[in-house]
């Protein structure tokens, strides 16, 4: 069984400043994996890297056994082109913390977008799809809404049935619930409990260890670029090897 | 440590509002004064303005028998016709060029960076004249097979007017166009890309018409720019409206009656296209903010009903409630 991400020694610099320090880690099929971790300590930039909205700049990073962004021949490595590495992000969905709807469409709009423009659906079908899924986020009566007339939750939900609509087998989630009013975070992390029910593999960058614990099949936590420790969540969280997971979990728990 | 995540308990019910609700606040609102003085004062100045031209020496009535010659509307549809497609040339060419200028690949950013500088940094009363011209350094068009001419054929006055004006101002359309691009947060780029979505339909889906929102309103001021500027095509003897209207003064000595002709018709031609940059500005306002700004004539209706029910707060709907 090929991983569905496998990180090897993965680094990342912006400028001078080192955010990754040489990643390690491996995602099964089916598993919802979740990252913690301080501010800073390059859990997002990581996800990032994923689906290559950043570029590594050493080690080797795979998704479903394909390389992320590059071409491996003859021992060396050739950059993919736009339209590659576009092709390579048709099958992995990414939430973001700050939503990022498309603020001049419908939520049903929002969805139906990518099946249209990038795989060619005919507009009937990838908007019946798209009301579909909106259903199944809990909002099939907002298919009219734009996202300015939505709450926080809301707006993540489409976010979420927009990611769904491509028919991802990964999905990355930065921080969904991180900017969203405390009442409104039980409503997304629902539809994600849900996804996970349903098979979904999922690389899920939080900060809430409830959830964590409760759906997460394993879960690593990072500190200043480097994974300090792994595990099942229920251990990681519960008993922690590390002093500085301690003083983390003993912060946000 | 963290409580499973549950919703609250939906029993209780939110404190009720006992009782009725208190009596709606009638308050004498504030009292501006100053605005009804300066409101006089601006009206007698207008009414100054208005007496010293009904007694200068100019014949009023022939601006009336000119008004709608068939050469003046003759002009005025040519000053139209200029201006709308070279306003389009600048539309298509600024987007272009706006595209160009922010690419990743050096040779097109470079020449985008020429065009802008060469076009924005010279008269564009220079650049008329010198398209008008062009047969002094082309003598001939050869496109090969499908078009072979003198360049003083086909460079009518007309084609020398539009391709002026339009170049010109695909170079101020340009910067127009890139500063609304870049308007447009970075984390839409990020989430069209995330869907698998290429360079080109992130830009033309998701990123331009985001920006239009920013590019409309200075374009509407261009073209109202433009609409002006296309007075100077008389230099390449284009039959424009000011043209039109100094050929009629020439002959006929009523030439300030006949700059007054243009110079209403020029105000009627921007007023029209005024009014279509608002209802332009408001389609493009959709889905960023809450409620669309009111459309004159809603606002008419309000102000109507408002000033039938007494008190003025503004919303038509709102002011019902206090009414008794």
């Amino acid at each position: 069984m090929t991983a569905m991400v496998k990180a090897e020694a993965v680094h990342k610099s912006f400028g001078p400043t080192r955010v990754l320090k040489g990643i390690d880690l491996e995602v099964d099929p089916g598993e919802v994996f979740c990252i913690v971790g301080p501010s800073g300590s390059g859990k997002s930039t990581f996800l990032r890297c994923i689906n290559h909205l950043e570029k590594i700049n050493a080690g080797r990073l795979y998704v479903d056994g394909n390389l992320v962004g590059y071409r491996e021949h003859g021992g060396r490595l050739y950059e993919l082109r736009d339209r590659e590495v576009a092709a390579q992000r048709r099958d992995i969905g990414m939430v973001f913390q700050r939503f990022n709807l498309f603020p001049h469409m419908t939520a049903l709009e929002n969805v139906a977008e990518a099946p249209v423009q990038v795989n060619r659906e005919s507009k009937a079908q990838a908007r019946e799809r798209a009301g579909g899924l909106l259903e199944r986020v809990g909002l099939g009566d907002k298919t009219g809404s734009y996202p300015s007339q939505l709450s926080g939750g809301q707006q993540q939900r489409v976010a979420i049935a927009r990611a769904l609509a491509m028919e991802p087998k990964l999905m990355l989630f930065d921080e969904p619930t991180s900017a969203l009013d405390p009442e409104l975070v039980g409503e997304v992390l629902d539809v994600m409990r849900d996804l996970a029910r349903d098979g979904m593999t999922m690389v899920v960058v939080t900060h809430e260890m409830g959830f964590a614990r409760e759906v997460g099949d394993s879960l690593v936590f990072m500190d200043d670029g480097v994974v300090v420790e792994s595990g099942s969540p229920r251990d990681v969280l519960t008993d922690p090897q590390h002093e500085r997971t301690r003083s983390f979990l003993s912060k946000v728990l | 440590m963290t409580e499973p995540v549950d919703k609250a308990p939906e029993e209780a019910a939110p404190p009720s509002s006992s009782g009725t609700a208190p009596e709606a606040i009638k308050a004498i609102p504030v009292r501006h004064y100053g605005r009804y003085v300066s409101a006089v004062v601006v009206l007698a100045l207008l009414g100054l303005l208005a007496h010293a031209f009904a007694g200068a020496d100019l014949r009023w009535g022939s601006v009336g028998d000119f008004f709608f010659n068939g050469q003046i509307l003759a002009g005025v549809r040519n000053t139209i016709v200029v201006s709308v497609l070279a306003m389009l040339i600048g539309l298509v060419g600024g987007v272009l060029l706006a595209v160009m200028r922010m690419s990743k690949n050096p040779v097109t950013s470079s020449v985008s960076w020429l065009y802008i500088w060469l076009f924005r940094g010279t008269p564009v009363y220079v650049q008329l004249l010198l398209w008008f011209n062009l047969a002094l350094v082309f003598p001939y068009i050869n496109l090969g097979p499908i078009y072979r001419d003198e360049m003083t054929d086909a460079m009518t006055p007309f084609m020398a007017a539009l391709l002026g004006l339009g170049l010109n101002e695909a170079a101020y359309m340009a910067e127009i166009c890139r500063a609304g691009i870049q308007s447009v947060d970075e984390g839409q780029t990020e989430a069209s890309q995330a869907l698998g979505m290429t360079g080109a339909q992130n830009m033309r889906r998701i990123v331009l018409p985001q920006a239009m929102r920013v590019i409309v309103p200075p374009t509407g001021n261009e073209f109202i720019n433009l609409l002006k500027t296309s007075a100077l095509c008389s230099v390449v003897q284009f039959e424009e409206t000011l043209r039109k209207a100094q050929n009629i003064g020439n002959t006929s000595s009523a030439v300030v009656e006949m700059l007054m002709v243009a110079t209403i018709w020029f105000l009627a031609i921007t007023t029209v296209f005024s009014i279509g940059q608002f209802y332009l500005e408001r389609y493009y306002a959709r889905g960023s903010a809450r409620q669309l700004p009111a459309t004159p004539w809603q606002r008419a209706r309000q102000l109507v009903f408002s000033i039938g029910r007494g008190t003025g707060s503004g919303t038509g709907t709102g002011a019902g409630v206090s009414g008794v």
